[in-house]
């Protein structure tokens, strides 16, 4: 039961920290019709800033200071890269967020190199926080929730009370009436860019030191977020919160209860067959099947319910 | 009759040229080159199908190509252990096909409900999917390192072995001049001209009686029938497969080729896909930053030249078409900026290449040489001068790229004010 309860924490944090990516997607996403293809590129620019920064002061700097930088390139990117390409239509759009995603990889490489960069989590936060039933509890883990979490309530606020989150959704919903309201709604496209570059890179501070600062980063991530916000309804936050959860629970619990579909079978009273080319399909274990689970739910969500858990359109 | 001929003239050359090629460069290396862009162009073509005259843009084809080749594989070896029925290897690259339609078939129902952004991620979705499951299922994959076969199965028809890559060649190249033709052909059939106007109209179609979900299902799937040829022909030809196939990478490999070659005409993805791929072999010996290349040039291509090279060359045809006279006014403006691009270019490599060789120089030493010429990395000389080239042919594209495009539009309005013929 403690193991559980372990799994299940690993799986909140884990969720916890694609939904800080999934949040500034979806935004973008909604407001913009841009599916942003390199926006776990910023998480990974985030994680590398982030390194470099704590290399020559320290973390606490690098956590303000990283976020503020990646959200200024992404603004940057949006208005000298995306905005002429809007032209042309989204599928135009999506193809330069694709296109800059590979040129973000390699520039990273370029700088950094190809081997993982040592960014550490902070000596101060290094320790177990307690020790309970046989498990440690690292500061840092503990850290991270309290960030991811912090953020998530900030950023319900700014939406739900602000003027500026009441702008942002009224030209979520239609921009051009806001737009007749005097709104330049260019620039309000490209802070909201900027801001969810941000949010990315946000989650590459507190998630690069714990799941390793390397090039590969972004390509491991990004597939995932998006199954996160097409599961959890396009254009809609507290769905991609708990779609995030959803995933992170999941896979968690997948590899940790490592448990056979063949034993699955002989429980059924069925032969397994254990040397032809089907013989997987007997020894595989939800260990094994973990990173496939978040596409197949993103397959059978698509099929049964296309407009995901809290959607409003249709994928 | 006359213009039947003027019709087939394209299609006898290109065989004569396919036919000729290997007679004019006969190395082993120019070879295998040949074989693997012959594919390609079969695989960008039916790319092309979805994002261009479809207007799908798929980030999963490359599951098609994979799966295909992945079978082709292991039926080969079956041949061997005698348990599938003998199936000649000139006719292998057909079961390769049915195998991508059957799984188009399969995925499409699912996927083409609609179509723009919605469709680009489900295809991730089932790319990434699939790429997982080669990892994990270990006896049909073989993981990482991918299964193997042998392509000599015995004689066939005229003594052909496949033994030697000259034949595997040939093999490829027919396949690619009929599967080019079969696709060309079926641009002009009412099934492509609905295709196409599922692309650009869908609710208009739906009022003329047509699904357009069918529409798309149908060239999504004729799309995978076609991947699946090219990935038996690459299976055949490598005589190996891996994850790698049907991956991300090979699935945004034939996005650049398609986009970068042009996805409005029928001949730009044959252009991306020889140059494309003739391009990665040569230089990814040359440099490390291959890659980057590859997406600044993607990139640049979607914000300035959204047509893709074909594009570029059909915007001249008109011009050309009036009189070809009339091109002579655009050669100095296009000279001048051609001259400017190059130097930029050029800059940009070379800054780019000293930034990759300080960041993954194993020793101190190999030297770094850049143009013929041994330059130093750490010392500032070479830094000076590549900044300077680059700066300077930025400086001189903004002051040209005016020049060359009030070049064009003279030239086009000219050719406009005369009747044609």
């Amino acid at each position: 039961m403690e193991s559980i309860i372990f799994a299940v924490f690993n799986g909140v944090l884990y969720g916890m920290l694609l939904f800080l990516l999934a949040s500034g997607l979806t935004l973008i996403f909604s407001m913009m019709g841009v599916l942003n293809f390199a926006h776990a590129s910023f998480f990974m620019l985030g994680a590398y800033f982030a390194y470099q920064i704590s290399e020559g002061l320290n973390f606490w700097a690098a956590l303000f200071i990283a976020p503020v930088i990646v959200g200024l390139v992404g603004a940057g990117i949006e208005r000298w890269g995306l905005r002429p390409v809007h032209r042309y239509g989204h599928v135009a759009e999506l193809l330069f967020t694709f296109g800059v995603a590979y040129v973000i990889e390699e520039l990273v490489q370029m700088i950094w190199g190809r081997v993982p960069v040592p960014y550490e989590i902070p000596e101060l936060m290094s320790g177990a926080l307690f020790t309970w039933q046989g498990f440690d509890y690292s500061i840092y883990r503990v850290f991270m929730l309290v960030v991811s979490v912090a953020i998530f309530v900030a950023l319900f606020a700014l939406l739900t009370y602000t003027r500026i989150g009441l702008i942002i959704r009224a030209a979520v919903s239609d921009p051009v009436h806001v737009a007749t309201l005097g709104h330049d709604i260019p620039r309000i496209f490209m802070w909201t860019f900027g801001f969810g570059c941000a949010l990315a890179g946000v989650a590459g501070v507190v998630g690069g030191n714990v799941l390793g600062t390397e090039p590969a980063m972004a390509i491991q991530l990004g597939p995932i977020v998006f199954v996160v916000i097409v599961i959890g309804g396009l254009g809609s936050l507290g769905g991609a919160l708990v779609a995030a959860l959803l995933i992170g629970i999941v896979t968690r619990l997948a590899i940790f209860y490592d448990y056979g579909l063949g034993s699955l079978f002989l429980s059924l009273g069925l032969e397994i067959d254990t040397a032809g080319l089907l013989r997987d399909f007997t020894r595989i274990t939800t260990a094994q099947v973990a990173p496939v689970l978040p596409y197949l739910m993103l397959v059978l969500m698509l099929i049964f319910k296309p407009r995901g858990l809290f959607g409003t359109r249709d994928v | 009759m006359n213009t039947l001929l003027g019709r087939l003239t394209p299609w006898i050359a290109g065989a004569a040229v396919l036919i000729a090629l290997p007679h004019v460069f006969t190395s082993g290396f120019a070879l295998t080159l040949m074989s693997q862009i012959g594919l390609l162009i079969v695989f960008a073509l039916a790319y092309n199908m979805l994002l261009g005259q479809g207007g799908m843009l798929s980030f999963g084809h490359a599951v098609y190509f994979g799966l295909a080749g992945y079978f082709t594989i292991h039926y080969l070896n079956f041949i061997y252990e005698e348990q599938v029925p003998y199936i000649p290897v000139t006719l292998i690259p057909l079961l390769g096909g049915l195998v991508g339609l059957f799984f188009g078939i399969l995925i499409g129902y699912v996927s083409t409900r609609r179509a723009g952004t919605t469709f680009a991620m489900i295809s991730l979705g089932f790319g990434e999917m699939v790429t997982a499951l080669t990892l994990v299922l270990v006896a049909i994959f073989n993981g990482e390192d991918g299964i193997q076969t042998d392509r000599v199965l015995g004689e066939e028809l005229f003594g052909i072995t496949y033994g030697p890559n000259i034949e595997v060649y040939y093999l490829i190249a027919g396949w690619c001049l009929v599967c080019t033709l079969a696709m060309f052909l079926l641009t002009r059939t009412p099934f492509g001209r609905i295709s196409n106007a599922v692309r650009d109209n869908p609710e208009r179609v739906e009022f003329i009686g047509y699904s357009s979900q069918r529409i798309r299902w149908l060239a999504f799937s004729l799309s995978s029938f076609f991947a699946g040829i090219a990935g038996a022909l690459h299976a055949v030809n490598i005589e190996h497969v891996g994850f790698e196939q049907v991956s991300v990478i090979q699935s945004g490999l034939v996005l650049f080729m398609v986009y970068i070659g042009g996805t409005a005409s029928f001949v730009g993805p044959i252009i991306g896909a020889t140059l494309l791929y003739f391009l990665q072999s040569t230089l990814t010996g040359v440099t490390e930053a291959w890659v980057l290349y590859l997406g600044v040039l993607f990139v640049g291509v979607i914000m300035f030249f959204p047509g893709g090279l074909a594009g570029l060359i059909s915007m001249h045809q008109p011009i050309w078409r009036a009189r070809a006279r009339l091109l002579a006014p655009l050669l100095v403006p296009y000279s001048r900026f051609l001259a400017a691009l190059i130097v930029c270019v050029l800059g940009c490599i070379g800054l780019i290449e000293m930034l990759y060789f300080r960041s993954s120089r194993l020793s101190t030493e190999t030297e770094l040489v850049i143009y013929g010429v041994e330059s130093d990395p750490f010392s500032a000389g070479p830094w000076l001068i590549f900044a300077a080239a680059a700066a300077l042919g930025a400086f001189a594209i903004r002051k040209t790229y005016p020049g060359a495009v009030s070049a064009w539009n003279t030239a086009i309005a000219d050719a406009r004010a005369r009747p044609l013929g």
